[in-house]
């Protein structure tokens, strides 16, 4: 299964936004996504992993072209090619970003419980996110909510429900349902499952791998659970401190990861039937206001070098598909035995 | 050999609703478990929400108190008729470690004020470098000292960081068992893992059992002696946790299992979970059935 000759839907350049306050005469800027460079195809899920305070999240909000001060796109552009014509959300009108908001450009959050308005039915915000971008009305409206809500196996009455009768799942796909109901043709999914069980987490995990592949549609998948990344990625972004560092397709990442930080992040995830002892990566996050010189990484990572500490390593293509930006990347090794590649490498 | 926690038969019933229309939920029901003095262990309760788990927990902390049953810590019921200075000699000897860090650190007050009151409280002590002593010891033991976190708020601190400190505020009063409910399910995947190799090297170099809530089977097997499966209230298997979690035996043990996501097959994008395995998980639900014991030392739940 390549993806490789897919069109491109997303090409982000030299992308970077900046948090840029100024309190009473004291001016401050956390460098929260400094010089990302990446591309999307169509057809593909795109994860993106980090942890909190990485930059991940806005990131996304460039993406989702809800850039409010005092996040600000300091340089570079974010460009959609939707089937209605291209858009670079970084510096578009608001008309422009209303014309393409969920019709084609559309968002699972996080947390569906503070998503879903507690004291408006189901149905009724289906209305106020769907109706519009659909055109509808009424029972050709409601009709084509409640096929798509069957797709989901979600029952017609869970329109006349409130959020909290359902179950944290059903509510989870209720988010999925408005998110696809217009059959957008990128979705951004932001930690969707992390306040879910494992049992119901496999679930809603399966379900949008198939409403993606039934649709055609392209989702950029953040989480920073590896695990999650392992099963519905094509390919995996790292993020750390603003900035990409590794990304490559998700079976490289596992088995020959090029970044010591991306090798410690898939090390640190224990299995069942393995008891080894697990290498836990010291250190913190870098303030963003505040952020290391050179390789951000470097004050965390075993194979920091002097060349670490001073130049910012570019990035380089070290595989089909497959960039890092460090720069002992040869000398990356898998740590631990993660887990054996399972059949042959397709 | 003494035993050091013993809950007996335990169960807690919550009641919903008003005076005329209420139902009865059961969130726990006769549990059953014993942790030994001469052997420190890291036992793990795994469960959905909604599986009584914290509940458990809350009533082995003396939060909450049982419907029916008997908890007794070091032969002494702590469950029923409690003084106050038996239950403060009882908090001393039980602490506990929260979820999320950032909610159990108050944002205005400074970490070391903290480790202060319990150190002032729990060890009787008054002097300033007894104080700083004290405070010093139990955060070497997380690999943080009191240098670096005097004068900090929670906010100047990473989450894992925060979760060591919270970790060193349930060690000052030296603990023969610490309770601790998902110390790592909001801690940043990198930091996750210092956090368990610590509850680990807690067990092994310093002798402190560790009752280990957790929804996840990988860091359960990873630092686990003994685990119990919790379904609904009731507990559905229990025994060594390489035995239970290699082979499980129960139906709603084995469908949490094949839930865990793999990472051998990264790449495939396989999800599917086998439909018959969640319904006969489901039925099983209610079902009152009895634990018997297994040749290979556990017990599973049978109907």
């Amino acid at each position: 299964m390549t993806l490789e000759n897919n069109a491109e839907i997303l090409k982000v350049e030299n992308l970077r936004a900046y948090y840029q306050m100024n309190y009473f005469g004291v001016s401050r800027e956390v460098r929260a996504v400094d010089d990302i460079t990446v591309t999307m195809r169509k057809n593909e899920v795109y994860g993106i992993a980090g942890e909190s305070s990485s930059g991940k999240t806005s990131f996304i909000k460039v993406l989702a072209a809800a850039i409010r001060p005092p996040l600000k796109v300091v340089s570079g552009t974010a460009k959609y090619s939707f089937s209605t014509g291209p858009i670079d959300v970084a510096h578009a009108s608001p008309a422009e970003i209303e014309a393409v908001r969920w019709k084609h450009l559309s968002y699972i959050m996080q947390g569906s419980m503070s998503v879903l308005n507690p004291v408006r039915r189901i149905g009724r915000t289906f209305q106020d996110f769907a109706q519009r971008p659909l055109g509808l009305k009424d029972k050709a409206f409601e009709d084509r909510v409640v096929a798509h809500l069957a797709r989901l196996k979600l029952p017609p009455d869970v329109l006349r429900a409130y959020p909290h009768e359902l179950s944290g799942g059903m509510r989870q796909r209720v988010t999925i349902g408005l998110a696809t109901v217009c059959h957008p043709e990128f979705i951004i999914a932001d930690e969707p499952t992390t306040a879910l069980d494992v049992v119901v987490q496999k679930e809603v995990l399966g379900l949008i791998r198939d409403i993606q592949k039934e649709m055609g549609a392209s989702v950029v998948f953040v989480t920073h659970d590896m695990s999650v990344h392992a099963n519905v990625a094509d390919r995996v972004g790292i993020i750390y401190a603003g900035r990409l560092v590794e990304e490559g397709p998700t079976r490289e990442m596992f088995f020959a990861p090029k970044h010591p930080y991306t090798a410690h992040l898939v090390a640190s995830l224990p299995r069942i039937g393995d008891t080894q002892q697990r290498p836990a990566l010291e250190g913190r996050p870098p303030n963003l206001a505040d952020p290391p010189q050179g390789c951000r990484f470097h004050p965390r990572c075993p194979l920091a070098v002097d060349i670490c500490k001073k130049e910012v390593p570019p990035m380089e293509v070290v595989g089909p598909d497959h960039r890092t930006a460090c720069w002992r990347w040869k000398d990356v090794e898998p740590l631990v035995n993660v887990a054996k590649p399972a059949g042959v490498m397709a | 050999m003494t035993t050091l926690l013993d809950v007996r038969d335990v169960s807690k019933r919550f009641t919903m609703g008003g005076l005329l229309s209420h139902k009865v939920v059961e969130a726990v029901s006769d549990a059953n478990l014993s942790l030994n003095v001469g052997t420190p262990e890291i036992f793990t309760i795994i469960g959905e929400s909604g599986s009584g788990k914290t509940t458990l927990a809350r009533m082995i902390l003396g939060l909450e108190l049982p419907t029916s049953g008997e908890i007794s810590f070091r032969g002494k019921t702590v469950s029923h008729r409690v003084s106050r200075q038996e239950r403060l000699d009882f908090m001393a000897n039980v602490q506990p470690v929260f979820q999320n860090p950032f909610e159990a650190f108050n944002p205005l007050k400074r970490i070391d004020r903290y480790l202060e009151a319990t150190a002032a409280r729990f060890l009787k002590l008054k002097q300033r470098d007894d104080l700083d002593a004290a405070m010093d010891g139990a955060l070497q033991k997380v690999g943080l000292s009191l240098a670096e976190v005097r004068g900090r708020y929670p906010h100047e601190m990473s989450g894992g960081q925060l979760q060591r400190a919270a970790i060193a505020r349930a060690l000052i009063p030296n603990p023969p068992l610490l309770v601790a409910d998902e110390p790592v399910s909001m801690v940043d995947a990198s930091l996750r893992m210092s956090i368990v190799n610590l509850l680990k090297s807690l067990r092994d170099d310093l002798g402190v059992s560790v009752i280990y809530i957790t929804h996840d089977l990988a860091t359960a097997y990873y630092i686990s002696n003994r685990l119990i499966i919790m379904q609904r209230g009731r507990i559905v298997e229990m025994g060594d946790a390489r035995t239970v979690l290699d082979n499980p035996e129960h139906p709603y043990s084995r469908l949490l299992k094949a839930s865990v996501l793999s990472t051998e097959d990264a790449g495939d994008g396989k999800l599917g979970t086998d439909p018959g395995m969640v319904k006969l998980a489901g039925e099983l639900v209610g079902k009152a059935g009895r634990l018997v014991d297994r040749p290979d030392g556990r017990m599973v739940r049978v109907y």
